[in-house]
C-alpha cells in the first residue's frame, strides 16, 4: 500500500501502522464489532447529514471550535428526525475542553457515546517527508502567541522518539525551537520511566524556526515540484491540473469531448519518474522527460524481436510495468507543458496573447526577486511593484514581493513602506489594513531602524547567491531557485560542516537564541555510524523547494548526512501569506 | 442490608471466595439463608425458603460458588437440598448408606469442585459439589462429630482426600481403606490451594500430598529419569564413574531433558533450601550435556525460589508454596509486602526479578511515600525524605503522593511534594482542587499543553472577580493570549475589556476596525472607524490613523455617490470606485478622488488608459496621450489597446515607445520584422532572442538568418 514510505534509510512506515493500530482500536470501540466497515465517509457539512443505512456516525474532527457549531447543527438535525443513531466524536490529534465546553453549551455534548483523541501529530507524506498539516501554525505562534501547534510538534517527537530510539542531539534555531526542544527534555523526564530501549535511528534532530528565515517561501520556488505547488497547488499529496493537455490521444477515436473536471494526481516517490524529476530545476525536466521518452519508446519497440514463445513471454511480463511508465511520462509530459506556458516566453508564439503576458509577468517577477534577493535598489519603491499594484494584479503576489524588498532590506524606510501600504489600502480596500498589520506583527514587513541592513552580510557569509548555478547538474542547493540558496538548509548544511561555530556573528542576527542539547542514551545503545541522519523540523512551514534542497544534500556523498524531514505544513508563499491575512467583509449595504 | 436481617438475628454466616470476588452467605434465626455475591456491591440476595427446615433442623452447610453462580448445599436429617437464587432442590447422594439418619459436617474444596460428608455413622463421603458423582468413601467409625473437616488436594490431583481433625487426632482419609492419622493438640485447619495449613499453638505446619514429580525421584529405587539424574550428580560430587553410567542410562533413552526438568520441577516443591540446591545442581550438571534446552526455566525456578525462601523467612513469616506463588503472581506478592510495610524487602525483590519499575520498584516507593506522609514529622522534613529515595525514579507520580498527603489534611506538604512532580500536566488537578489556582496556571504553563491552560483560566475566570481575573492574566502572557483567542471566538465585549485594561491602543483599534465591518449603516461603521482613529493616534500609529480618516472620507463620499446615482459604491476601494467612475464617463468625481487622494500619477494614468481602453473611447485615449507626456511610457498604451483586440489603435502608439522597449512594442502588434530591424540594429542579445522565439515556419528564412547572425555577432561582443 505505502511502499514507498520505507524506501529510505527511515522506515516511516512503522510511523503509519501505529498510527493505523490505534484507529482500527478507536473504530473497535465505536462500532463495538471486530469488522470496521466503514459505509460511506462524508465532508463535514452544515444542516443534516447525508443519508446513509447506518447506526453509528463518527466525526473525525480538528479541534476547531466552527466545527463544533456544524456538528451541533448536524446532531440538532439528526436528533429532529428522530434517528436512532450513535455518535462518537474523534478529535484528531488531541481533545479540547474549549470544544467540549461548546457542544455542551449547544445542548448536544450528552448526543455523544464516544468523545476520544486520535494522536496523530506528524503525518508520513513520502518516505522522508512527515507533515503535521497544521495550516495555521505560523499564525499562532507569530501573531496569536498560541503555541498549541508546538505541543502538538512536541508530543509528535516523542511519539517519533518512541518508535525510533531516542535523538542523542538536538539543535535549534529561534524561539519556537527553544520552546519545543524545553518540553520535549521535559517530557523526556516525565516519561523516564519507560527507558527506551531502541537503537536510534535518528542522531540529531535540528529544529528551525520559520521566522529565522522568512526571505525562502517568498521567492517563487523553481523545481518541478515545487512550480507544480506555486501554480496550482499541492494538498494533501494532490494536484488538480487543468484538464485539457491530459486528453488521451487515441487513433481512431474522432470524438473531442473537453474534459471539464480538473485532472487530479497523486505525486509522491511511489511514482518512479516522479521520484527522479520532482526536485530537479524545471529547466532540467526537458531533458530527462525527453530521454525517458526514447527509452520507452524503444522497449515497446522491442515487441518486434521477440520471436520465440519465451521471448514474447518475457516481453508480455513486463508490460504493465511499461503502461504504467509510458502513462507518468504523458502525464509528466503534459504538466511539464502547461508549466512551460507559464513561465517561459520562448516558444509559445501561437498561444495568444494571454500566456505570452502569463510568462512574461512570470519572468519579470522573477527578475525582481532576483535583484531583491541580491541587493539591487531594495531600499527604494521598485517600479515593477509600482506597476503591478496599478494594474490591480492579485494582491496576494504583491504582498510577496513587498516583503520580500524588507526582508532583504531588513526593513523599509518609513516612507517606502508607508508608500507600499497606502497604494494596498487605495487599490485593494481598506479592508486589508488589518493583513498589513499580521505582516508586521510576524516581521515579514518592518520599520527599517537605526540599525545597518545586514541582510548583504548574511547573504555573503551563508553564500546565499551564487551566481554560477547549474541548473542540469547542480553543484551546490541554489539550483532550487536559479540561484538563492535558501537560508534555513545552508544553516542545515552548515551545521553538519564545519558547524555553527563558525558563522556565530550571523546567528546573532537572525531572530531567536540558537542553541544545542544532549539526551543522554542507555548505555549500549551508542552507535558508531558513518552515515548520519537527521530529523530536520521546520516550525511554521516548509516549501517543496526547501526539501528539494534537503535531498540534494541527502544525495552528495562527501556529506554523509541523510536528512528526514519535518514541518507544521506544507506551504509556498501564497499560502503562508494567505494563513497570515484577516479578510473582513461588511454586510450588504 | 435487606429486611430479613433487619427482622431476624444471624446465626450463622459464611465467607466464601472465588478469584474475583468475596461473598457472605448469612443464616437468620427464622432459617431464612441471604447471600452477598461480591461484598464490594454490597448486593443482597434473599434465597426461597427450605421446606421443612424449621421442624426437622439445619445440621450443616457450605456455599459453593462456581462460575459465577453461588448455590448452598445443606443437610436437615437425612435430607441434602440444593439451594440457588430461585430454586430449593432435594438431592439423592449417590452411592451412600441409606441407612443414614443425618450428617454431621460438610465441607466444598478449595475450588468448590467438590465436596464431603460427614454422616453420623463416621462414614466420609467424597464426591463432586454436583452430587451427581461419588469418588470416594471412607469409613473412620467415630461417631462424634470432627471439629473441621477440609480438603487437602492440589490441582489438577486425581486424589480425593480429606482431613478430619478431632480433639487430640487429625486423620486423613482418602480412597483407600487406610487412613494415616496424627496425634495432635488444640489445631486449627486452613484449606488451601493445594493442601492444608496445620495452624497450632506453637507450630505452623503445612500438609500436602507428595507432587507426583518429588514422588518419582526420591522413591525408593526410583528409575525415574529425575532421580537417575540426581543420583548421576551425586556420584559426579564423589567423584566416581558411575556418574557416567547413570548419565548413559538416561541418555540412551533420550531422556536427559526429562530429567533436568523433572529436577527443575522438584525443586519447585520443596521446602528446604538444602534439597532445592541439591535438585537444582542435578539438573544444570544434566543441563551441561544439553545443546538445546532453553535456560530459561532453570533461570526463573532459581530466581523464584530465592524469593520465595525470602518470604518464608520467619521474620517476614509467609511461608507460600511454589504452587500458592505461581497463582498469586509476583504483583500480588508485592502489594502484600507493601501491604505490611517491608518496602525495602519488596524493592529488593523487585529488582531481582526484574519486574518493570513502573509495576515494580516505583510502584513499593510511591507506597512507601503514601505511608511517610501520614508520620508525625515536620512538612520539610518528610518532603526532602521522600525526594531523596524517589528522586527521578521512573514513573513516580509525585500528585499522587501530594494527593495523599493532602487527604491526610497536610496541604502544605502536598504542594512541597507537587513541586518535584515532573510532569506539571499531572500537578493541575490537584492544585485546582486545593484552590492554588494561580499555582496551577504556572503549572499548566509549564507543561505546554494548551488545552490545560485553558481548563486553569476556565477555573480562575469562575472563581475569582474579574479585575483579579485580569490582573493574573496580565502576569501570564501565554494565558492571555489564549484567553484572547477565546474571547475572540466567544465573547468580543470582553476582548475590548482586556485591551482596555492592557491600554492596547493598537488592538483597540483593529478590534474597532473589526467591528465597523460588522455593521451595515455606513453611519455606523464611520463611528466604528472614528473610535480606530483616536485608538491609532493613542497607539502612535500615524500611518494607520491616517489611512483610516481616508477611508471614513472614501466611506462617506460613496454614500453620497451611492445616494445620488443610485449605483453601488460602499466597499469598492478607492481604486475601484475611481476604475468605475471613469468607466461611467464621471471624469470630474474620477478628477476629484485623484486630488483629493493623492493617487500617485502612475497609477491614476493606468487607470484611466485601462478603463479607456475597456470602454473603447479610442479618441479620448489618444487625446490622453497628447495631454501631457505619460509618466508611464507609451508601451502601456500600447499594451491596453491590444488587450482589448485594437491593433490599429495600438499601432499608433508604438513610435512613441522608448528605444528599448521599441522590439516589444512591434511584437505586440504582430509587427515582426519591424522588430526584427530594430533588433538587429541595436545587437541586442535578448531582444534578438525575443524576436527569434516569435519567428515560426511561416516566418520568411532569410530574415530568420540575419537575426541569427546578428546574435552571434552581439555573442561575441
Amino acid at each position: 500500500m505505502a511502499a514507498h514510505l520505507s524506501y529510505g534509510r527511515v522506515n516511516l512506515n512503522v510511523l503509519r501502522e501505529a498510527a493505523r493500530k490505534e484507529l482500527r482500536e478507536f473504530l473497535d470501540r465505536c462500532a463495538g464489532s471486530k469488522e470496521h466497515e466503514v459505509e460511506k465517509m462524508f465532508t463535514l457539512k452544515p444542516g443534516s447529514l447525508p443519508p446513509a443505512d447506518v447506526k453509528n456516525i463518527i466525526f473525525f474532527v480538528r479541534p476547531k471550535l466552527e466545527i463544533m457549531d456544524i456538528i451541533a447543527g448536524n446532531v440538532k438535525s439528526e436528533v429532529k428526525q428522530r434517528s436512532h443513531r450513535d455518535f462518537h466524536i474523534l478529535f484528531v490529534p488531541r481533545r479540547s475542553l474549549l470544544c467540549e465546553q461548546r457542544l455542551e453549551e449547544q445542548g448536544v455534548l450528552g448526543s455523544f457515546i464516544n468523545i476520544d483523541q486520535y494522536i496523530l501529530d506528524l503525518i508520513p507524506y513520502d518516505g522522508d517527508l512527515l507533515s503535521m498539516e497544521s495550516e495555521s501554525a505560523f499564525r499562532e505562534c507569530y501573531l496569536e502567541n498560541d503555541q498549541t501547534s508546538l505541543y502538538h510538534a512536541a508530543k509528535g517527537l516523542m511519539t517519533l522518539q518512541a518508535l525510533y530510539g531516542t535523538i542523542p542531539q538536538i539543535y535549534g534555531k529561534g524561539e519556537c525551537a527553544r520552546h519545543v526542544a524545553n518540553m520535549m527534555l521535559r517530557m523526556k523526564r516525565e516519561f523516564a520511566g519507560s527507558q527506551n530501549q531502541i537503537l536510534p535511528v535518528f542522531d540529531t534532530l535540528l529544529l528551525l524556526d520559520r521566522n529565522v528565515d522568512l526571505l525562502t517561501p517568498l521567492a517563487t520556488q523553481l523545481t518541478y515540484e515545487g512550480l507544480i505547488d506555486e501554480i496550482y497547488g499541492i494538498t494533501n499529496g494532490y494536484a488538480k491540473l487543468p484538464p485539457e493537455k491530459f486528453i488521451q490521444k487515441k487513433q481512431g477515436e474522432g470524438g473531442k469531448d473537453l474534459p471539464t473536471e480538473p485532472k487530479k494526481l497523486q505525486l509522491n516517490s511511489a511514482e518512479e519518474l516522479y521520484a527522479e524529476i520532482r526536485d530537479k530545476n524545471f529547466n532540467a525536466v526537458g531533458a530527462v522527460l525527453s530521454k525517458k521518452a526514447k527509452i520507452i519508446s524503444a522497449a515497446f519497440e522491442e515487441r518486434h524481436n521477440a520471436k520465440t514463445v519465451g521471448e514474447i513471454k518475457q516481453f508480455v511480463s513486463q508490460l504493465p510495468h511499461m503502461q504504467a511508465a509510458r502513462s507518468s511520462l504523458a502525464n509528466h509530459t503534459s504538466i511539464a507543458e502547461l508549466i512551460k506556458d507559464i513561465t517561459k516566453f520562448a516558444t509559445y508564439l501561437n498561444y495568444g496573447l494571454s500566456r505570452i503576458v502569463a510568462s512574461e509577468a512570470f519572468f519579470d517577477n522573477l527578475t525582481v526577486e532576483q535583484e531583491f534577493m541580491t541587493g539591487v535598489d531594495t531600499d527604494k519603491v521598485n517600479t515593477y511593484i509600482e506597476d503591478c499594484i496599478a494594474q490591480k494584479d492579485p494582491l496576494i503576489k504583491i504582498l510577496r514581493l513587498v516583503c520580500m524588498q524588507s526582508v532583504c532590506n531588513n526593513g523599509l524606510k518609513q516612507k517606502v513602506l508607508d508608500y507600499y501600504k497606502r497604494e494596498i489600502l487605495q487599490t485593494y480596500g481598506y479592508e486589508h489594513i488589518l493583513t498589513l498589520n499580521n505582516l508586521e506583527k510576524a516581521g515579514l514587513l518592518k520599520l527599517q531602524t537605526n540599525a545597518r541592513n545586514n541582510y548583504p552580510t548574511i547573504r555573503k557569509t551563508l553564500k546565499l547567491w551564487m551566481d554560477d548555478v547549474n541548473e542540469q547538474n547542480p553543484n551546490d542547493i541554489s539550483y532550487v531557485y536559479s540561484g538563492y540558496a535558501p537560508l534555513s538548509v545552508r544553516l542545515a548544511q552548515i551545521l553538519v560542516r564545519p558547524g555553527w561555530r563558525s558563522i556565530e556573528e550571523v546567528l546573532k542576527m537572525l531572530p531567536g537564541p540558537h542553541f544545542e542539547e544532549r539526551q543522554q542514551l542507555p548505555s549500549g545503545l551508542h552507535k558508531k555510524r558513518e552515515n548520519r541522519t537527521t530529523l530536520i523540523f521546520f516550525l511554521g512551514g516548509v516549501t517543496y523547494a526547501e526539501i528539494a534542497a534537503l535531498r540534494f544534500l541527502s544525495q552528495v556523498e562527501e556529506g554523509g548526512t541523510e536528512y528526514i524531514i519535518a514541518s507544521t505544513k506544507l506551504i509556498n508563499g501564497t499560502s503562508w501569506i494567505k494563513s497570515l491575512m484577516d479578510k473582513l467583509e461588511a454586510p450588504p449595504f | 442490608m435487606g429486611s430479613e436481617l433487619s427482622q431476624n438475628s444471624v446465626t450463622e454466616a459464611k465467607i466464601f471466595h472465588s478469584a474475583y470476588r468475596t461473598g457472605v452467605a448469612i443464616l437468620t434465626k427464622a432459617y431464612r439463608f441471604s447471600v452477598v455475591t461480591n461484598i464490594e456491591d454490597q448486593k443482597i440476595w434473599r434465597l426461597p425458603d427450605v421446606p421443612g427446615l424449621q421442624t426437622s433442623g439445619l445440621s450443616c452447610w457450605t456455599v459453593i460458588s462456581q462460575d459465577r453462580q453461588t448455590k448452598l448445599v445443606l443437610a436437615s436429617g437425612r435430607n441434602i437440598y440444593v439451594l440457588d437464587s430461585d430454586s430449593c432442590t432435594s438431592v439423592t447422594v449417590p452411592g451412600l448408606d441409606p441407612d443414614i439418619s443425618s450428617y454431621l459436617h460438610m465441607s466444598a474444596s478449595f475450588n468448590y469442585k467438590y465436596l464431603a460428608l460427614y454422616t453420623n455413622t463416621g462414614c466420609i463421603w467424597m464426591g463432586t459439589s454436583n452430587l451427581k458423582e461419588k469418588l470416594g468413601e471412607f469409613d473412620c467409625k467415630f461417631h462424634a462429630p470432627p471439629k473441621q473437616m477440609v480438603w487437602c488436594r492440589r490441582p489438577r490431583s486425581q486424589q480425593p482426600s480429606v482431613v478430619l481433625m478431632w480433639d487430640s487426632l487429625l486423620l486423613v482419609a482418602g480412597k483407600s481403606n487406610e487412613s494415616i492419622q496424627y496425634p495432635y493438640d488444640e489445631l486449627y485447619l486452613v484449606p488451601e490451594l493445594d493442601g492444608v495449613r496445620i495452624i497450632g499453638s506453637k507450630s505452623h505446619e503445612f500438609l500436602h500430598e507428595v507432587p507426583a514429580t518429588c514422588e518419582e525421584i526420591f522413591k525408593i529405587a526410583s528409575m525415574a529419569p529425575g532421580a537417575l539424574l540426581l543420583e548421576a550428580h551425586k556420584e559426579y560430587k564423589k567423584e566416581s564413574q558411575k556418574a557416567d553410567e547413570y548419565l548413559r542410562e538416561i541418555k540412551d533413552q533420550n531422556l536427559l531433558p526429562t530429567a533436568v526438568e523433572q529436577c527443575i520441577e522438584a525443586a519447585g516443591f520443596e521446602y528446604e533450601p538444602e534439597t532445592q540446591k541439591m535438585l537444582l545442581r542435578a539438573a544444570s550438571f544434566g543441563k551441561s550435556f544439553l545443546s538445546n534446552f532453553s535456560p530459561e526455566r532453570f533461570v526463573t525456578m532459581c530466581r523464584e525460589l530465592r524469593v520465595l525462601n525470602a518470604v518464608r523467612d520467619y521474620t517476614v513469616g509467609m511461608p507460600l508454596t511454589y504452587v500458592q506463588f505461581r497463582q498469586l503472581t509476583v504483583q500480588v506478592l508485592i502489594d502484600r509486602l507493601v501491604f505490611r510495610r517491608l518496602y525495602p524487602l519488596a524493592i529488593e525483590i523487585c529488582k531481582h526479578l526484574k519486574i518493570r519499575e513502573f509495576q515494580g520498584v516505583s510502584h513499593v516507593l510511591k507506597h512507601w511515600a503514601c505511608f511517610k506522609v501520614q508520620q508525625k514529622e515536620p512538612d520539610e522534613d518528610i518532603a526532602h525524605a521522600i525526594n531523596q529515595k524517589l528522586g527521578d525514579t521512573a514513573g513516580i507520580s509525585y500528585s499522587e503522593i501530594a494527593a495523599k498527603a493532602y487527604e491526610c489534611g497536610r496541604p502544605e506538604l502536598a504542594i512541597m511534594l507537587l513541586d518535584f512532580e515532573p510532569q506539571s500536566g499531572e500537578q493541575v488537578p490537584l492544585l485546582l482542587k486545593m484552590k492554588r489556582g494561580q499555582l496551577a496556571l504556572n503549572k499548566a504553563i509549564e507543561s505546554g499543553d494548551t488545552d490545560l491552560v485553558y481548563t486553569v483560566v476556565m477555573y480562575l475566570k469562575n472563581e475569582m472577580n474579574r479585575r483579579d481575573f485580569f490582573l493574573t492574566l496580565r502576569k501570564h502572557p501565554v494565558a492571555l493570549s489564549l484567553y484572547r483567542q477565546f474571547c475572540k471566538h466567544q465573547e468580543q465585549d470582553t476582548l475590548k475589556d482586556l485591551y482596555n485594561q492592557e491600554d492596547d491602543h493598537q488592538e483597540l483599534a483593529n478590534f474597532y476596525v473589526q467591528e465597523s465591518y460588522q455593521e451595515a449603516k455606513v453611519e455606523v461603521r464611520v463611528a466604528e472607524l472614528q473610535k480606530a482613529v483616536d485608538e491609532y493616534s493613542k497607539a502612535r500609529n500615524e500611518f494607520a490613523a491616517k489611512a483610516t480618516e481616508e477611508q471614513i472620507k472614501l466611506l462617506k463620499f460613496q454614500r453620497k455617490l451611492q445616494d445620488e446615482t443610485d449605483k453601488p459604491y460602499v466597499d469598492r476601494s478607492l481604486h475601484d470606485t475611481v476604475y468605475s467612475l471613469l468607466l461611467e464617463g464621471s471624469h470630474r468625481h474620477a478628477e476629484q478622488l485623484y486630488k483629493d487622494f493623492k493617487i500617485p500619477d502612475k497609477r491614476y494614468w493606468w487607470l484611466k488608459i485601462s478603463a479607456l481602453a475597456e470602454k473603447n473611447d479610442w479618441e479620448e485615449l489618444e487625446k490622453f496621450s497628447k495631454s501631457k507626456k505619460s509618466p508611464i511610457g507609451y508601451l502601456a498604451f500600447v499594451e491596453v489597446c491590444v488587450k482589448h483586440q485594437n491593433k490599429y489603435e495600438a499601432k499608433k502608439y508604438v513610435s512613441k515607445v522608448t528605444p528599448e522597449l521599441k522590439v516589444k512594442a512591434h511584437l505586440l502588434v504582430g509587427e515582426v520584422e519591424q522588430a526584427a530591424d530594430i533588433a538587429i540594429e541595436r545587437k541586442n542579445e535578448n531582444d534578438l532572442n525575443l524576436v527569434l522565439s516569435r519567428c515560426n515556419q511561416s516566418t520568411d528564412r532569410s530574415l530568420v538568418e540575419r537575426l541569427n547572425k546578428a546574435r552571434s555577432g552581439a555573442n561575441k561582443k
